[in-house]
């Protein structure tokens, strides 16, 4: 039987791995894939928590985070597509113009 | 209680307009009109001070006539309002700065002909301005308004003497009288301040019915600090010791300016300033004896500066710091009336000289060395004679002017128990005979000596007389144009008239200007004010016989010491001119010290100017502003950029740095509400 604590701890998992994505991948396409794992994983906690706590809201803030999420998508990849465009590179080191 | 009390305020504002004309309007004008403003203005307000001063004149003794203008300060208990005051003092000073003043101005239209007319307007305009604050000075009914006349006419000796701005001497020159003035002005500054602080009240009549009750300071008290520090602000004014300085090198401006500065306007103020405070300086008998003791010893000392200068100008203006050395013995000791005698006498006849120099200086195209002169008798007789009635007059020849105002000074300093002051007076008056007989031979007698090459040792910038007289159009010898001529032939009837106001009672005569003069000096001049009219030390009453005979004597002595004074002169400079050079080669120590002026200014410039320029220069401005004011700037400015350059470290540009960030930040933030 799958209890909450399991849910969370799946969550906080995708959650690490979607972190470890967006800092060690050297892709921006697989950087915002990894965003997506984050997202992803705390929409679990919010379905987790909202099937714990018998409320709906969890489920109506994952609707909210998918809209987010594909807008963020679609910009997203347009901006990736344009900085590619721009300096022919997807690794996010090549973008450092704006150093201090 | 007569006279027109609206039409005050006209004397002073008729040639500020003029002024106003000739500057916004004068690069328009021609010289005809530019000077024709000028003259026309100084002249009105010759007549409106006529008309003003007739009561005084030739009225009963009159009081003061008051006219007041609005109240131009109210700051708690400090009144200042805009007032303008005639009594007899003042009525003898406007007519002197505008009757004197009219006929400089009526001689500088043909001396000033030769500049452009955008520079004759800009002179003329200088020239009404300087009569304006002239008479704001005199006409003031308290220190405030005096003040604003007594920088005025600062300021326009600055303007005038450094009029042909474009050489250095000239500026320099102006830039000195300036600054010299503005060491003597913060006495009188300060004295003003203490006079407020100590009376309560700035109007110099108000001060003088406070002092008539008290008695005189027995020892050095507030009333006498008071009046030395006036008296610091009159030495700067009128030259001198230790502030004369300024006076000898304003001869660098155009000679009708010099004779304007020396005779009718500028250096008499400090005289005026002692006189319309007569009795607060009454109060104060120790500054009295410093102020007569100063006056002696200027006398003295530009009395034998004046003996060796070779430039005829420079001659004159020592002659002007000691004559206004005598002002202020006479003033010293208490002798009022026959200081601004010797004021009114010496201001036609130092105005007559000043232009008869300047008259020979415009005949010889700028020429101002008398070893380069001489043998000008014939060639200039308007101006020959005319100078020599001046030189007799200054002399102290008997029955010129300058013989009754001199001799009664000289008598009153005896009087008062000062014999060692009468002796150096005698002397000095000896070598004013002297020295003023040397220019007259050197300059009119002998033989031409134009075109003598300049003997190494001129101490003075020759061609002084402006780069447009320098030029040609001058080879031939002409005698003073008619405005000049004019302007000296009037000049020459007061210089030998203007002392019959004054015939001792010695003489048979009444000595009618010092009892004219006489309110002014008393304790309230206004019977209004209920204070008694007591004039200290003026003899109301004819002298006895004793006096008299004394008087006599005195006279006398002073006779031979003037005639004395020609006879070495002429000695020297016409019959035996060698015995001169002799004499000079032999006390050559002496002379050169007085060819060098006693080395006063070398000494202010070690003393004073170079440490005060090293201060300036070293702790000043390399000290504080260098290192203060722009450390402490700079310092603000240093710390912020590197502050920016630590911080900009953190601005990687990484975006990944970036999301570290900002996931330390959350967790932080997560750990601080878990944790706390």
């Amino acid at each position: 039987m799958a209890t909450l604590d399991h849910y969370l701890l799946l969550s906080a998992v995708l959650f690490t791995i979607g972190t470890a994505g967006v800092f060690l991948r050297r892709n921006l396409i697989t950087i915002l894939l990894a965003i997506e794992i984050m997202l992803n994983a705390v929409n679990l906690t919010f379905i987790a928590y909202g099937r714990f706590l018998g409320a709906v809201d969890g489920q109506i803030i994952v609707f909210f985070v998918m809209t987010v999420a594909a807008a963020e998508a679609a910009v997203g990849l347009a901006i990736v597509i344009a900085m590619f465009r721009h300096r022919g590179s997807l690794n996010p080191e090549a973008f450092r113009t704006l150093k201090g | 209680m007569t006279g027109d009390s609206s039409m005050l305020l006209w004397i002073p504002l008729l040639p500020f307009l003029g002024f106003l004309v000739n500057a916004a309007l004068g690069r328009r004008l021609s010289r005809g009109a530019s000077g024709g403003v000028a003259c026309t203005a100084i002249l009105a307000s010759f007549a409106v001070s006529a008309t003003v001063s007739w009561p005084f004149l030739f009225g009963a003794p009159a009081g003061a006539v008051d006219q007041r203008l609005y109240t131009w300060i109210q700051v708690g208990d400090f009144v200042a309002t805009f007032a303008l005051r005639v009594d007899a003092l003042t009525a003898l000073m406007i007519l002197i700065v505008t009757g004197i003043g009219s006929l400089i101005h009526i001689y500088s239209t043909a001396y000033m002909h030769e500049e452009r007319e955008s520079e004759y307007a800009r002179y003329f305009s200088y020239l009404n301005l300087f009569a304006a604050f002239m008479l704001l000075l005199v006409l003031g009914a308290n220190f405030l308004m005096m003040f604003v006349g007594w920088e005025g006419v600062g300021l326009c000796s600055y303007l005038l003497i450094g009029f042909w701005y474009t050489k250095p001497a000239a500026s320099n020159a102006g830039k000195k009288a300036f600054i010299v003035n503005r060491i003597g002005d913060v006495g009188f500054i300060l004295g003003v301040l203490l006079a407020f602080r100590h009376f309560g009240t700035i109007d110099f009549q108000e001060i003088a019915a406070a002092l008539g009750p008290v008695a005189p300071d027995s020892q050095f008290g507030v009333v006498s600090l008071i009046a030395l520090l006036l008296f610091v602000g009159a030495t700067g004014k009128s030259a001198q010791i230790p502030l004369y300085v300024w006076l000898p090198d304003a001869m660098e401006g155009p000679t009708p300016v010099s004779a304007l500065i020396h005779a009718a306007t500028m250096v008499t103020a400090g005289v005026y300033l002692i006189g319309r405070n007569a009795v607060l300086f009454s109060h104060a008998p120790d500054v009295l004896v410093i102020v007569a003791l100063v006056g002696t010893a200027t006398a003295l000392m530009a009395g034998t500066i004046g003996l060796v200068q070779h430039d005829i100008k420079r001659v004159l203006a020592y002659s002007t710091v000691s004559q206004l050395g005598y002002m202020f013995l006479a003033m010293g000791v208490g002798a009022f009336g026959a200081g601004i005698f010797h004021l009114y006498t010496h201001a036609f006849f130092k105005a007559l000289l000043f232009l008869g120099s300047g008259a020979v200086i415009h005949a010889l195209g700028g020429e101002q060395d008398m070893r380069r002169m001489g043998g000008l008798k014939h060639a200039l007789p308007v101006t020959y004679w005319t100078f020599l009635v001046g030189a007799l007059a200054i002399a102290g020849v008997p029955l010129l002017s300058g013989f009754f105002s001199k001799d009664e000074i000289l008598f009153r300093a005896f009087q008062s128990g000062h014999t060692w002051l009468w002796t150096v007076g005698v002397l000095t008056s000896l070598l004013t005979a002297t020295y003023m007989f040397r220019v007259v031979f050197l300059t009119f007698h002998g033989t031409s000596r134009a075109g003598t090459p300049a003997a190494p040792d001129v101490l003075v910038a020759d061609g002084a007389h402006g780069p447009s007289h320098a030029g040609a159009g001058h080879a031939h010898l002409h005698d003073a144009p008619p405005a000049m001529a004019l302007a000296l032939l009037v000049l020459a009837v007061g210089s030998v008239a203007a002392g019959y106001v004054g015939v001792p009672h010695a003489l048979g005569g009444d000595n009618r200007i010092e009892a004219y003069l006489a309110p002014a000096f008393g304790a309230g001049s206004s019977e209004a004010d209920g204070v008694e009219a007591g004039t200290p030390e003026t003899p109301g009453e004819a002298a006895d016989e004793h006096g008299a005979t004394l008087e006599l004597g005195l006279m006398g002595v002073s006779v031979l010491a003037a005639l004395g004074g020609i006879g070495l002169a002429a000695f020297f400079f016409l019959t035996r001119r060698e015995a001169a050079a002799r004499a000079a080669a032999r006390f050559a120590g002496l002379h050169r010290i007085l060819l060098n002026k006693y080395y006063v200014d070398e000494l202010y410039d070690t003393a004073v100017v170079t440490p005060l320029v090293a201060v300036s220069r070293h702790a000043l401005w390399r000290g504080v502003d260098a290192g203060f004011i722009d450390g402490s700037v700079n310092g603000v400015g240093t710390i912020v950029r590197q502050g920016a350059a630590a911080l900009r470290q953190v601005q990687t540009g990484s975006v990944r740095a970036y999301a570290a960030g900002l996931l330390l930040g959350a967790v932080m933030i997560l750990g601080y509400y878990l944790w706390r």
